[in-house]
Order: structure tokens, then C-alpha cells, then sequence
């Protein structure tokens, strides 16, 4: 495409002018490519057919209603819950500590611990997943929540350490020096200066942690044992068909969940900027 | 009173030691597993260590395919799902302007979706009763329903892009927001057109992040055993199908440690081949 000389041409935010690419209906059609599937299984989840089935013949409500008289569903979804608050908790707690280390000293082991905090990324989750099984199986431990918590505290460190990293990269060292030239001392000074400036970077990290960890089925799969969580219950049941809509249901609940968890960490994030 | 320098050691040993035990020493358990010469009992006096099963391995041609077709399936959907997340971050950071945190949301809904339910609702869409096959075969396209579309390597990677599309688009996001716009203006002053600055300034700019994302798909893709067991059936299976298949149904613990190392080391020389290629440093989320 040639720029014919005084052609008007649209403005971009730029202020110069842009191709005549039509892009807002690119998105528009690949935010519908990626909410129709999503849409579909949402229609499906009012439906009378028992099997993934179509057409839909008609609707219903009483799958939402069945996933409480569901007592194994329940208790799963009740330890996604409790893993995700407990690897969410670790992981920001060890991020923290792991960000303040890494922006505010300087020692010989600090670019080590930068690449272990972020090396779980390029790990893939079946190699994390056997490691931890074969581990936990060569010291006895039990298989648990607690195993499952512990392995996601792991992949979901470097999401923690990043997000925390980048939020104390902007605060001003000048802050702590002053509180420590006021008499306090440095724990006093990160409990009292830095925790707080940090405060909703913090709770941003932990919600994209408790995500993570809520989300994820490779590795609970290898380490649930007999407690399962949400995610590891529905890949069990997806093969049975009779079970398959109310686990639909279920999880349409808890996606309305997740959902809400990730707009508010983003809403938070995007103030923070 | 704590000082500051044994704050520390204070901060700086708990998460040592959490690596150290759950992602250091999982790590070197699964290599010292995979050098145990039988796939009896785990007993490390008697031969170990022994590379048995790194020769079982080389040899049984089978499972180096599988590596290669997981590599290729892999490489299809993380190069197909940054392609196709580009324009979208594109449009976020260029053209969206006061109404981008708005179309930044409608992204982050599906993103934040149950990665397992997204997958059913692929399964949904291509099964031998689903939705494509009910609107082909309604339309006449098509005559009787069509089993073809599930259970095949095309579902697993078609279904693998979609997930992974609202996740490849945000690091791009970033990338593209921190052009400076002061360099496209300048393009733009000297007689640049849309396209050459597009070409010249903000591609080069992105490519950094680009990048990366492609490998933050790679990765995990390369290791999937979840959708694969969902919509692949028995071609789609992948490398990682094989690897849970001998600690879970094959029970042979030193020869899936063996599988696993071979993938990890696959992965670990693909991501400093793309550290020489991109500085990291620029693109921290």
C-alpha cells in the first residue's frame, strides 16, 4: 500500500497516521471465536441431554441444583479452595521474600535465586508432576492436599516473584532508608514501610497464585492421592457421560469465580501502574 | 535487634531451602531414577549408575517420534497462537485508546475460564454430535456426521490454540505498550508510511516479547497429556501421554524418568537458543 501525498488517512493514538487494516472487526471476530465455545458449553449446561449431544432439546435448571446433593463434588471443589489458598499464600509469602532479596541486596547467591525462582516456567508440568510424585513416594510421604498445595507453591513462585518484583523495582529505596534513620529496624521497616506500600501488589499476586493453582490438572493428578481437587475430579469424570452435565454446571459456577478473582487482581495491577 | 544484613539470611533461606526440596531435589531425583539400570525394585547399590534406560531410549524408535511429533504440534500451536494473538494485542495497545481496559476485560474473561472445561467445549464443538457436525450436516454440507474432527492430532492442536490465545495475547499487550511512541512519530516525520513503520519499528520493537511468548506456549504445550487424553485419541497422543503412562498404567518408574530427562534437556537447549536470541530483561511482564 503506497501513501498517496495528502491522502487523509485515519489518526492513531499515535497521532500519525495507520494502515487502513481493519483491526477492530479482527478483534471482534476473535473475541467471538473465543467466547462461543465457552457460550455453547454455558447453553449446554441448561440442558436436558445427558450426553454432548445436538441439538438441545430443552432447558433445564436442575443440574446447578444437583451439584448440591453432590457430595463428592462438593468436597472436591471445598480442597481446590483450600490448595489454592494454601499454595497462594506460600508462593506470595516466598515471593516476597524472594523480591525483596533480590532488588534490594546484593550478594553472591542473588542470581542464583532469581533463575530458581523463575526456572519452574520452563519446566513442563508432566516432568514437575513425576519429579514431585517420585520424591514424595522415595520419603514416604503420603499423598495429600498438602502434596498438591506444595507442588503448586512451586510453579506459581515465579508468577509471584515477578509480579512483586516489578511492583518494588518502582518503589523508592529512599522510603526505607529514611524509616531505618528514624530508629526502626529492618524487619520493623518491612512490616511497617515496604508490606504496606506493597499491599495490594501483594493480594494481586496472591489472587493470580490462587488461579494457578486452581486451574491446574497435570500435576494435582500425579498428587492428590485420595484428596482430590476440583479440576482432578471432573478430568476423572469426564469420561462418564450420565455425570458430565452437572460437572458442566459446577464448573460454569466456578469459572464465574475465577473470573471475578482475575479482574479484580488486574484492577488492582492496572492502579498500581 | 536484626540488622540488616541478617535480614538476609532471614529472607534469602526460605526460599533456598523451598527450592532446594521441592524443585531441586524432584529434579535430581527423576535423573537418578532414569540411571537405575532395571525397572524391578529402586535400589541404588546394585549397578547404578547405568544408562539402560537413555539406551532404550535412542533405540526404540517409537518414542523419539513421538518427541518429534509433540515437537512439531508444540511448535504449530505456539507459533499459530502468537500470530493470532498479535493483532488482538495490537489493536489493545494502538487502536483501542480510551475504551482498551474495557476490551482488555472481554480478553481476560476467557483466560481466566477452567482450562479443562474449554477443552470439553472443544470436544463439544468437533464431536461425531456436536455443534460443527449438527450445522454441517443441517446445512447439507455434509450428509452423515463426521468422526473425523475429534480424536485426531488436528483437535488436540486446534483446541490447544484456542486455550492458549487470551494468555499469548497479554505479554504482547505489554510489549506493544512500551514502544515509545516518540520513535513512531519520528518514522512518521521522515517520510515512513504506515506499513515500513510497522515493518521497521514496531515489529522489531515487539519481537523481544513476541518471542517469549511463544516459548511460555511451547513449553507447556510440549508437555500436555491432559487434552491430548481428551480430544487426541489414539493418534493425537503425545510425548507427555508417554511419560504418565509408565508411572501410572506401565509402572516402569526409571524408563519414564529417562523419557522425561531426554524432554527436559529438548527444552532447556530451545530456551537458551532463545536467550542468545532475545534479551530477557526486556520483557518482564
Amino acid at each position: 500500500m503506497t501513501a498517496r501525498v495528502g491522502a487523509r488517512r485515519p489518526r492513531s493514538s499515535t497521532g500519525v497516521g495507520r494502515t487502513r487494516v481493519p483491526l477492530g472487526p479482527v478483534y471482534a471476530l476473535m473475541i467471538a471465536f473465543l467466547y462461543l465455545p465457552i457460550a455453547v458449553l454455558f447453553v449446554f449446561s441448561f440442558s436436558t441431554n445427558t450426553t454432548l449431544k445436538f441439538p438441545i432439546e430443552s432447558l433445564t435448571a436442575d443440574w446447578y441444583g444437583a451439584i448440591f446433593k453432590n457430595e463428592q463434588l462438593l468436597t472436591a471443589a471445598r480442597n481446590s479452595l483450600i490448595v489454592g489458598s494454601l499454595a497462594a499464600t506460600v508462593a506470595t509469602a516466598l515471593g516476597l521474600a524472594c523480591s525483596i532479596v533480590v532488588v534490594r541486596f546484593r550478594f553472591s547467591g542473588r542470581g542464583l535465586l532469581l533463575a530458581l525462582a523463575g526456572a519452574p516456567l520452563v519446566v513442563p508440568f508432566v516432568v514437575m508432576a513425576i519429579a514431585l510424585f517420585l520424591v514424595f513416594n522415595l520419603l514416604d510421604v503420603p499423598r495429600s492436599m498438602f502434596t498438591i498445595a506444595a507442588g503448586h507453591s512451586i510453579i506459581a513462585l515465579p508468577y509471584a516473584t515477578l509480579i512483586l518484583l516489578t511492583r518494588l523495582l518502582g518503589l523508592d529505596p529512599a522510603l526505607e532508608d529514611a524509616a531505618m534513620d528514624l530508629g526502626a529496624s529492618y524487619p520493623a521497616t518491612l512490616r511497617r514501610v515496604v508490606v504496606p506500600l506493597l499491599g495490594a501488589s501483594l493480594l494481586s499476586a496472591w489472587l493470580t497464585c490462587f488461579i494457578v493453582s486452581f486451574d491446574e490438572v497435570a500435576m494435582a493428578v500425579f498428587l492428590a492421592g485420595g484428596d482430590q481437587t476440583f479440576p482432578v475430579f471432573l478430568y476423572g469424570q469426564l469420561r462418564f457421560a450420565q455425570t458430565l452435565p452437572v460437572m458442566i454446571a459446577m464448573a460454569v459456577l466456578l469459572m464465574l469465580g475465577t473470573v471475578t478473582l482475575t479482574l479484580v487482581a488486574f484492577a488492582i495491577r492496572s492502579r498500581d501502574r | 535487634m536484626l540488622g540488616r544484613r541478617g535480614s538476609l539470611w532471614f529472607l534469602a533461606i526460605p526460599p533456598y531451602l523451598w527450592l532446594l526440596l521441592l524443585f531441586v531435589l524432584p529434579l535430581g531425583a527423576v535423573v537418578a531414577i532414569s540411571l537405575l539400570p532395571g525397572s524391578g525394585r529402586i535400589n541404588f547399590s546394585a549397578g547404578w549408575p547405568s544408562t539402560n534406560q537413555y539406551q532404550q531410549v535412542l533405540e526404540t524408535a517409537a518414542y523419539l517420534r513421538r518427541l518429534g511429533i509433540s515437537a512439531v504440534m508444540a511448535f504449530a500451536v505456539a507459533a499459530s497462537a502468537t500470530v493470532l494473538a498479535y493483532p488482538i494485542a495490537y489493536f489493545l495497545a494502538f487502536r483501542a485508546r480510551g475504551r482498551a481496559t474495557v476490551f482488555l476485560i472481554l480478553l481476560l474473561i476467557p483466560f481466566a475460564s477452567s482450562y479443562l472445561l474449554r477443552v470439553m467445549a472443544w470436544k463439544l464443538l468437533l464431536g461425531s454430535e456436536g455443534a460443527i457436525n449438527w450445522v454441517l450436516t443441517s446445512i447439507s454440507l455434509i450428509h452423515e456426521p463426521s468422526a473425523l474432527l475429534v480424536y485426531s492430532q488436528a483437535a488436540v492442536v486446534i483446541t490447544l490454540i484456542y486455550v492458549w490465545i487470551p494468555f499469548a495475547a497479554l505479554p504482547i499487550y505489554a510489549a506493544l505498550q512500551r514502544i515509545d511512541r516518540a520513535h513512531l512519530e519520528a518514522a512518521a516525520d521522515l517520510g515512513a508510511g504506515p506499513w515500513t513503520r510497522f515493518g521497521r519499528i514496531t515489529v522489531p520493537m515487539s519481537l523481544p516479547g513476541a518471542v517469549a511468548t511463544f516459548f511460555m506456549v511451547f513449553i507447556p504445550t510440549v508437555g500436555e497429556y491432559v487434552t491430548p487424553s481428551l480430544v487426541g485419541g489414539t493418534g493425537g497422543i503425545m510425548y507427555g501421554n508417554l511419560i504418565q503412562d509408565f508411572f501410572t498404567r506401565g509402572g516402569n518408574w526409571p524408563l519414564g524418568s529417562a523419557l522425561a530427562v531426554v524432554m527436559l534437556l529438548a527444552v532447556l537447549a530451545l530456551v537458551l537458543i532463545a536467550l542468545r536470541l532475545v534479551d530477557l530483561r526486556r520483557v518482564a511482564v
